[in-house]
């Protein structure tokens, strides 16, 4: 992967990515927040498919994401199979207080797994993590959020507004103060059974948004950048090589790719 | 209240049969109609050959059709006035009456009270506002909102307990003086005043009313804002599900849905079905569609012809969803389905299409569209561009800026419906799903009166004018003031195809300058009524061309700049409109007074023009400038409309 490493002029290669998930998990949200650092409260459904690029820098090659962030509604469904194929990565989302998304990414997963290109990176995304209260389990999305301080989170968070999707999550019924309703294990465990990558993120705080992008940029082989427009190539160890990546962006290089992915 | 002196709960059989009422009537029959196609009644399938050319060419501009209805400067024999623009009913068919022609006043000067004289007076009066506005009292009945008072009831005191829940304003001492002059009259100051009463608080209108919290006192007070709304919208299936309603969470208006599917049903039930009803000051417009019901409930003083144009909207949006195929299928399975789920994410739309209605929108009230003014040579490059640069698959190709059409390419043999491209224009100029999310869009949507059984993909790319140098500009340029590229094809892989024919598009129209002369339209807004007449004392004017379907309109400013003034606006265009267009009402030109206006319009077989002036110009005034307008307007044609766009 690292072989090319020549540091003037890097090589670019443009990647197609698909967001599918239920409707108003917040694909929209962590494509704005992806491309524009913008965070829009109540934003009104998508309708059809949005297409946007992204440029991404890694140490050793510029990705250009081709994004399509297609609408959660049931009716625009069938439409899914022409943004998903060709696709050589895909963002799976669910919202982490709405256990039925959860179900609802999972078909999305087996879905992309029967008939996308073999190759296909997958990253399964828990959305929403700003709304948790509590270090569910796992310590992971509270240190990284410490962590994190940098981003320009922090006035999304003092405009408040964290009202309307807290009590949406207080509807579906539950004693449990913690708005959070699927466990980081939870959807950590269903990822390494799928070899999967795997990130809670939070588009309106910001946290872990651009890391997604940067391990799904990484977890691609180079071998499928050269054929960018291309049918989707065999590569019988993708899902391996995905876990793999998942790992090494977790506990490693977060700075470095933080540093290096400032678009 | 017009209504209300007649029969309030009349089953309105008289209204004609067809479910699909058009504005105008005429405009449909004319043949030469450049946007508009033939209703597709034979369920055309997308881009298939079937369809004959429905383009036959522009009429022909006989000189006798220009001059006839212009009889020198003072020639619009404008009837005695009324003062009563409301009275749709009554006072509208009786200034029109030919035989009272004669009755003109010949020295021009304006004799407001003279129609009182004219029109019989109600029959019955209920009290009117005045009895509503001495109401303090809030015991608050649920009835008073769905109730119909039927004739039998219409003895003041019954209405007085009826009518309850209306924030009453405090008489000022204006308003005393006013009462009395109007008394000796023999006016009834309801008729005149009833409108500022009804927009009260206009701006609260759209307002979220909360979702509801459980509490009684939380109940009653949403209720209460709830019942405040001047206009609502319900969408409701025929086994009583709701579908759609503007205002108010469904627990806290599931009473009223089914009071209204009762009435409804109730009505079906005796093989006569319900059109309309008044009640508590509000007027009910029932549309039945297939397995829907629509209702609009208006206390802005509407026609029921044109509540039910904005139900037909509605309607069709519903139907750019889901197609008709669909909706159908749905429940002929099964008749309880609960139609929220396929339509999920749709609400934005049916809202800003609601609301637009309730803000008064000239589109859907004259059925026509707008087009960006630029020269003629000017439109002819960008339509040559888009014709040199199409692709394969495309069906139609527009731009638009700010909600204003610039140009036009399609197939010889299909032409637009306006009524489509109101949907397209509010799903990208008044809901914000669209643009908010940045990017290009590639949405599949049914376009009903081009084919209501199948889908279409529309790509859409909205382009930076921030490019321009000037800051300030591009920040208060609004989401109104964008220019858009849609690409429509029946082909649902064409995107990259319809992107590439984008971009050479886009490319080709900055090099040749045609994207600076439309950034410049744009910000320079709309002209000023005195651009087009020096000196005029018109404050406002539409100007519609019916062979074109589409019409023109100078800007707002500087009188209508705030949202009540452009209400209303819009409620005297709504008032002479209805009062042109009530039935049996053959007239060409149709005057009217006001305490706060004057207003005239004018209906020939080629255009409509409405205008309004303030309320101390004098009518020769008023007509002169009209016959400017209208010469205006026929001089620049070619500027102000698109002539049949460029076709492929």
């Amino acid at each position: 992967m690292a072989e090319s490493a020549a540091a003037a002029t890097k090589p670019s290669s443009s990647v197609k990515l698909v967001l599918l998930g239920e409707a108003a998990v917040g694909k929209s949200s962590l494509v704005l927040r992806f491309v524009n650092n913008h965070f829009q409260e109540n934003k009104e459904p998508t309708i059809g498919a949005a297409f946007l690029t992204q440029k991404c820098n890694l140490p050793h090659r510029t990705i250009k994401f081709e994004i399509w962030d297609t609408a959660g509604q049931e009716r625009f469904a069938s439409l899914a199979p022409m943004y998903y194929r060709n696709a050589q990565s895909a963002l799976v989302v669910y919202d982490i207080t709405k256990p039925t998304s959860l179900v609802k990414a999972r078909h999305w997963v087996a879905e992309l797994q029967r008939q996308a290109s073999p190759g296909i990176v997958i990253a399964l995304v828990g959305n929403k993590s700003d709304l948790s209260t509590s270090a569910d389990g796992e310590t992971a999305s509270s240190t990284d959020n410490s962590k994190k301080g940098s981003s320009a989170a922090s006035e999304d968070e003092a405009n408040g507004g964290d009202d309307a999707p807290a009590v949406e999550a207080e509807d579906d019924g539950a004693a449990d103060s913690d708005p959070r309703k699927v466990s980081t294990k939870e959807g950590r465990e269903y990822a390494e059974e799928e070899g999967l990558l795997f990130f809670e993120t939070s588009a309106k705080s910001g946290h872990n948004v651009q890391e997604v992008f940067t391990a799904i940029a990484n977890a691609i082989p180079e071998t499928q950048m050269k054929n960018v427009k291309g049918p989707g190539m065999a590569g019988g160890a993708q899902s391996a090589l995905g876990a793999g990546n998942e790992r090494v962006n977790l506990n490693g290089p977060r700075a470095d790719s933080k540093d290096s992915c400032a678009c | 209240m017009s209504d209300a002196t007649k029969s309030q709960s009349e089953l309105q059989d008289d209204h004609g049969d067809s479910p699909a009422v058009r504005p105008n009537p005429t405009s449909t029959d004319l043949p030469t109609i450049a946007l508009q196609k033939p209703e597709p009644e034979a369920g055309a399938h997308v881009s298939t050959e079937e369809k004959p050319p429905p383009l036959p060419p522009r009429p022909a501009r006989a000189d006798s059709l220009y001059q006839a209805p212009i009889v020198g400067p003072a020639g619009l024999r404008a009837p005695p006035s009324t003062a009563r623009p409301r009275l749709q009913a009554t006072a509208t068919t009786a200034v029109s009456r030919t035989d009272i022609h004669t009755h003109s006043y010949q020295d021009g000067s304006r004799e407001t009270y003279a129609a009182s004289k004219q029109s019989s007076p109600p029959p019955t009066s209920w009290g009117g506002w005045s009895s509503i506005k001495r109401l303090k009292s809030q015991e608050a009945s649920d009835s008073a909102s769905i109730r119909s008072y039927a004739p039998t009831l219409g003895t003041a005191g019954d209405v007085d307990s009826l009518l309850v829940g209306f924030s009453g304003q405090e008489q000022t001492s204006g308003w005393n003086i006013f009462n009395a002059q109007l008394k000796e009259t023999g006016l009834q100051h309801d008729d005149v005043f009833e409108e500022d009463m009804v927009l009260e608080n206009f701006d609260q209108e759209f307002d979220e009313i909360d979702a509801l919290e459980g509490e009684d006192k939380t109940e009653e007070r949403l209720l209460a804002r709830w019942q405040a709304k001047r206009k609502h919208f319900m969408i409701l299936s025929s086994a009583g599900k709701p579908v759609y309603n503007r205002h108010g969470d469904d627990n806290l208006i599931s009473g009223y849905v089914g009071i209204v599917q009762t009435i409804i049903s109730f009505y079906e039930g005796a093989q006569d079905q319900l059109r309309g009803f008044t009640a508590g000051g509000a007027r009910f417009v029932v549309m039945s569609q297939g397995p829907l019901y629509l209702v609009a409930i208006s206390k802005l003083g509407e026609s029921d012809l044109q509540l039910r144009v904005q139900l037909e909207a509605l309607y069709m949006q519903i139907l750019s969803t889901l197609t008709l195929p669909n909706l159908t299928h749905l429940f002929s399975h099964r008749p309880s389905t609960d139609l929220r789920r396929p339509l999920q994410g749709t609400e934005p739309l049916l809202s800003a299409l609601a609301d637009s209605f309730t803000r008064g929108s000239p589109p859907t009230l004259f059925s026509a569209l707008e087009c960006l003014r630029i020269r003629k040579a000017h439109r002819e490059v960008i339509n040559d561009t888009l014709l040199q640069k199409r692709c394969e698959s495309l069906l139609y190709g527009l731009v638009v800026a700010g909600g204003r059409l610039v140009s036009v390419v399609r197939p010889r043999r299909h032409s637009l419906h306006p009524s489509d491209l109101q949907l397209i224009f509010n799903m990208l100029f008044e809901a914000e799903g669209v643009k908010a999310g940045g990017g290009e869009n590639w949405i599949p949507l049914c376009l009903p009166s081009f084919n209501k059984n199948g889908y279409l993909y529309m790509y859409v790319s909205f382009l930076d004018v921030k490019e321009e140098k000037d800051p300030q500009q591009s920040s208060q340029a609004s989401r109104h003031d964008e220019i858009a590229v849609l690409l429509i094809s029946a082909n649902k892989e064409s995107f990259y195809d319809l992107r590439s024919m984008r971009d050479a598009v886009v490319e080709e129209l900055e090099q040749n300058g045609s994207m600076a002369i439309i950034r410049t339209a744009i910000r320079n807004g709309r002209f000023a009524a005195t651009d087009i007449v020096p000196g005029t004392v018109l404050h406002h004017f539409v100007y519609k061309s019916r062979a074109n379907v589409q019409f023109v309109m100078p800007s707002y400013e500087p009188h209508f700049t705030t949202l009540l003034a452009r209400r209303r606006l819009l409620s005297l265009y709504h008032t002479i409109h209805a009062g042109a267009h009530a039935k049996n009402a053959h007239l060409k030109v149709h005057h009217c007074i006001s305490r706060s206006s004057i207003s005239l319009a004018w209906i020939t077989p080629s255009f409509e023009l409405y205008c309004v002036a303030g309320p101390s110009a004098s009518r020769n005034a008023l007509a002169q400038s009209a016959n400017k307008v209208v010469q205006w307007a026929r001089r620049e044609e070619e500027r102000i409309f698109i002539i049949g766009g460029a076709v492929f």
